[in-house]
């Protein structure tokens, strides 16, 4: 063999794939796209942005300001980023992967699927609202704070007209801020987090005093507006037959009610870690956001040769920082197949996050997990809605013995076995176990992950002919 | 410290054959240690599709699969739960004439044992069958032959032994055996040993190893069969569906969830196995074949175990050549669910008497003396 003198690397020979087209993935792209590589992006959603900056339907003419608020800027600028690459992407919108095997994604799109090899795997999947049941929870008119969000930037519409915000975390704050702007009356704020708790947080939150504004912002225009906040908040039950009229909730002994026509909650968020655990990558659980996530390094490099992750689906840490560990993982994943790279920009993006780490530290201080909600669980309020199965059914098992593991409860009880695949109630069934088991959440064990990530249309299998006819 | 216990009976391996034979010794009087290197019920036994069929078996398994027969009729009193057992009937299909001539010939074949099979073809079959896309022309019907819920009836055998005072242990994998006097010891790394007279290997696709450490060598392989199942739809498909020559299989549960079984995943390690894209992929496109209710509905999950087959596809069932009061029962070959009780009780006969009630000479271990031990995966099999 006689290697040719000029003999570089093949770079437009790899496949780089980039799963989602949020703040991480893009910019992911972008630093690919910059240095000559041809990466493909899959997303779940019809036109990019992610879910922080998701763009509204084609027609849809709200200005970006009123979308997006402070954020405008930066949604535009991530929006523009994308755009601007196009042309040199394989860009694949309202695509699924539902399954990693042997180097390649299955990926369906318009109820059919692909096979699609990767080189290299970039896994920016984003993060779903954390929720944990309380009586009434599934009364129609009961919304995530994301899904309610989500509501008013994708469609313009809101989820009530007299909405009640319950839970904690910024989005909380944000999300109520946003609906009073666009004219929903905002029934209320209610922070499960005692006022206390956010004032011991406030030196760590002035590592970003720019987010810490916007934050303080929020909560006086609220207050100036006259919308009622309470804080160390837990609900009781929602009151309504066939759609929420109320929320009863309780601060300390004292009981209260809230009319309302929609209740919009979530403490926090969680990683969606599917496809980096049908990658094979390895996990470790992270106390911060009392989830299993994939082992990473600060560039992003996980267990798995060659598979990246980036963004809230790593490890909850907010758009910002989503961004730039976006372009460092894509700067590794450069340096890794002997591209040239920008060691200094890499150090730079890995300081900075390094301190949005920091800054993420004093949110949790800020607006701690309730973890005294599990154990308040009535026996008779549903914890996963897909099977149909009560909190009573679950502690019942753990007090049998039969599941001191969240798998093992999962197949005797069938909690997390339906459509969501414990999704959505994976993080509550993990807390209520743990509680019951007198564990941390640690010490429940991490739900395996199995194709398909997300429902899979029996169309997927059909050729064409098959699914016309 | 090391644990030690004294026992009469070792039983290794905690899915439905050593969880049955824990229980049934245990009702006899016996002293009963039950290690699972798992949970109980976890592997094959937990994770299989959950047919309880007798047709199709080959006639030297009937008469143990008729035992089994009777006492899946009695489930809740032996375990507790109704395990969700319906004997909805087994409705076997052919796809073509010649596989309509061979399921009436099998009808012949078992026509001693009783099983009440009806074979239905043409337009009688259409009649009766509505829902059934028009690749089968006819179908056997096992009206007595049904399903279950494997993974809580599998788990709750063992469960019930310990309620019954069997030692069960789980998360306890046996690394070391031997025979000494007139006793097994068995230890769980330093952990734990067990004394005991006989000693019973149960442990699926993992019974190799320990057949072999008593001078046994088995060709036992392990393959995956891939399963996925449905959101819940509207009740369409009151049978349990197999297909003559293999291929697919499908049932659907009260909740409404279509359940359906075909082609193979791959390992990804030792204990565990994931579905492959192109088995699921196939298996869904002849499942909507065969049931196009299915056509607009969705796969919420999919699974696999990891299950011991051997060459002929029987199980090896009996005791040891070697060594006396070993008995083994293992590589059910994609079919132990049903028979798995009956299995239990003819050890614990095995044990008490020396001898069973129902014949199990077919299934010795002998039968391989002269094989090699195969490497690789089981090609695939019907079901």
């Amino acid at each position: 063999m006689t290697a040719s003198p000029t003999a570089l690397p093949d770079f437009m020979a790899l496949r780089p794939v980039i799963v989602g087209a949020g703040p991480a993935g893009v910019r992911a792209a972008e630093a690919l796209v910059a240095a000559g590589l041809r990466p493909m992006v899959i997303d779940e959603a019809a036109r990019w942005g992610g879910q922080i900056y998701r763009q509204p339907p084609d027609g849809f003419q709200r200005p970006k300001r009123a979308l997006y608020g402070f954020e405008a800027g930066k949604a535009d600028a991530l929006h523009r980023a994308m755009g601007g690459i196009l042309p040199a992407v394989d860009y694949r919108p309202r695509s699924l992967v539902w399954n990693i095997e042997a180097g390649a994604l299955d990926v369906t799109c318009d109820g059919r699927s692909e096979t699609v090899p990767f080189s290299h795997l970039i896994l920016a999947p984003g993060a779903t609202d954390r929720v944990l049941p309380f009586p009434g929870w599934t009364t129609p008119g009961v919304f995530t704070l994301g899904g309610s969000q989500v509501a008013l930037k994708f469609q313009g519409c809101a989820v009530g007209s007299r909405v009640l915000f319950l839970g904690t975390g910024p989005l909380l704050y944000l999300v109520a801020y946003q609906y009073a702007k666009a004219g929903a009356e905002v029934a209320g704020v209610l922070d499960t987090a005692r006022t206390a708790d956010q004032m011991r947080a406030v030196a760590g939150m002035l590592r970003d005093p720019a987010t810490f504004a916007k934050g303080l912002y929020y909560v006086g225009w609220l207050r100036a507006h006259g919308v009622p906040m309470h804080s160390g908040v837990r609900p009781v039950r929602v009151e309504g037959d066939g759609r929420v009229e109320a929320l009863v909730w309780r601060r300390g002994d004292r009981e209260e009610r809230t009319v309302c026509d929609a209740v919009a909650f979530g403490l926090g968020l969680r990683p969606e870690t599917q496809l980096a655990d049908l990658a094979g990558c390895r996990f470790r659980f992270d106390a911060m956001d009392r989830a299993w996530v994939p082992e990473r390094t600060a560039a992003g490099r996980t267990s798995i040769t060659g598979v990246y992750v980036a963004g809230d689906g790593a490890g909850i840490a907010g758009a910002d920082a989503a961004e730039m560990a976006g372009e460092r993982a894509a700067l590794a994943l450069l340096e890794d197949i002997g591209h040239s790279f920008d060691a200094a920009r890499a150090a730079h993006l890995e300081e900075r996050l390094a301190a949005s780490a920091r800054f993420r530290r004093a949110l949790t201080d800020a607006f701690p997990f309730p973890a005294d909600w599990a154990a308040s669980v009535p026996d008779d309020t549903l914890l996963c809605r897909c099977e149909e199965i009560t909190a009573g059914i679950l502690r019942q098992a753990a007090r049998d013995g039969a599941a001191p593991e969240i798998n093992r409860m999962k197949a005797l009880t069938r909690v997390g076995m339906g459509r969501c695949q414990g999704r959505m109630c994976g993080a509550a069934s993990a807390e209520l176990l743990a509680q019951a088991l007198g564990t941390g959440p640690d010490g429940v064990g991490r739900l395996r992950g199995q194709p398909p990530v997300k429902p899979l249309p029996f169309s997927a299998a059909l050729t064409e002919e098959e699914v016309s006819s | 410290m090391i644990e030690r216990l004294d026992t009469d009976v070792a039983v290794v391996g905690g899915g439905i054959v050593g969880g049955s034979a824990a229980l049934f010794l245990t009702r006899m009087g016996f002293k009963v240690v039950l290690l699972e290197r798992d949970w109980c019920g976890a592997k094959a036994s937990g994770v299989n599709y959950g047919g309880v069929r007798r047709q199709g078996r080959p006639p030297e398994q009937l008469p143990l699969s008729q035992r089994s027969h009777a006492i899946w009729g009695q489930l809740p009193s032996l375990i507790g739960i109704d395990g969700e057992y319906v004997r909805s009937g087994h409705l076997k299909l052919a796809r073509s004439e010649a596989d309509l001539e061979s399921l009436v010939a099998y009808n012949r074949k078992v026509a001693e044992f009783g099983l009440g099979l009806q074979v239905f073809a043409g337009a009688e079959f259409r009649a009766r069958y509505p829902i059934l896309g028009d690749r089968a022309v006819g179908g056997s019907l096992c009206p007595e032959d049904g399903h279950a819920n494997p993974r809580i009836v599998s788990p709750a055998f063992a469960r019930a032994a310990a309620k019954g005072g069997a030692v069960v242990r789980e998360q306890t994998p046996v690394d070391y055996v031997e025979r000494s006097g007139d006793r097994f010891v068995l230890r769980s790394g330093d952990a734990l040993e067990v004394r005991a007279r006989f000693l019973l290997n149960c442990s699926g696709a993992w019974s190799g190893r320990l057949a072999e450490s008593f001078g046994e060598s088995v060709p036992l392989t392990s393959a995956h069969p891939c399963m996925a199942v449905t959101e819940p739809i509207p009740r369409f498909l009151d049978v349990n569906i197999g297909v003559e020559g293999g291929g697919v299989y499908g049932r659907q549960v009260e909740r409404g969830n279509v359940v359906i079984g075909g082609g193979r995943g791959f390992a990804l390690d030792a204990d565990r196995a994931r579905p492959a894209r192109n088995a699921v992929l196939t298996l869904m496109g002849e499942a909507v074949e065969l049931f196009p209710e299915l056509r607009h509905t969705h796969v919420i999950r999919t699974w696999t175990g990891v299950e011991g087959y051997t060459p002929d596809r029987n199980p090896i069932i009996g005791p040891s050549a070697t060594t006396p009061g070993l008995f083994h029962a293992f590589g059910f070959s994609g079919a132990g669910f049903q028979i798995g009780p009956a299995v239990g009780e003819a050890l614990a006969e095995l044990v008490r008497d020396g001898r069973t009630s129902a014949p199990v000479d077919a299934f010795s271990i002998t039968r391989f003396a002269k094989a090699e031990p195969a490497l690789g995966v089981a090609a695939s099999t019907g079901h």
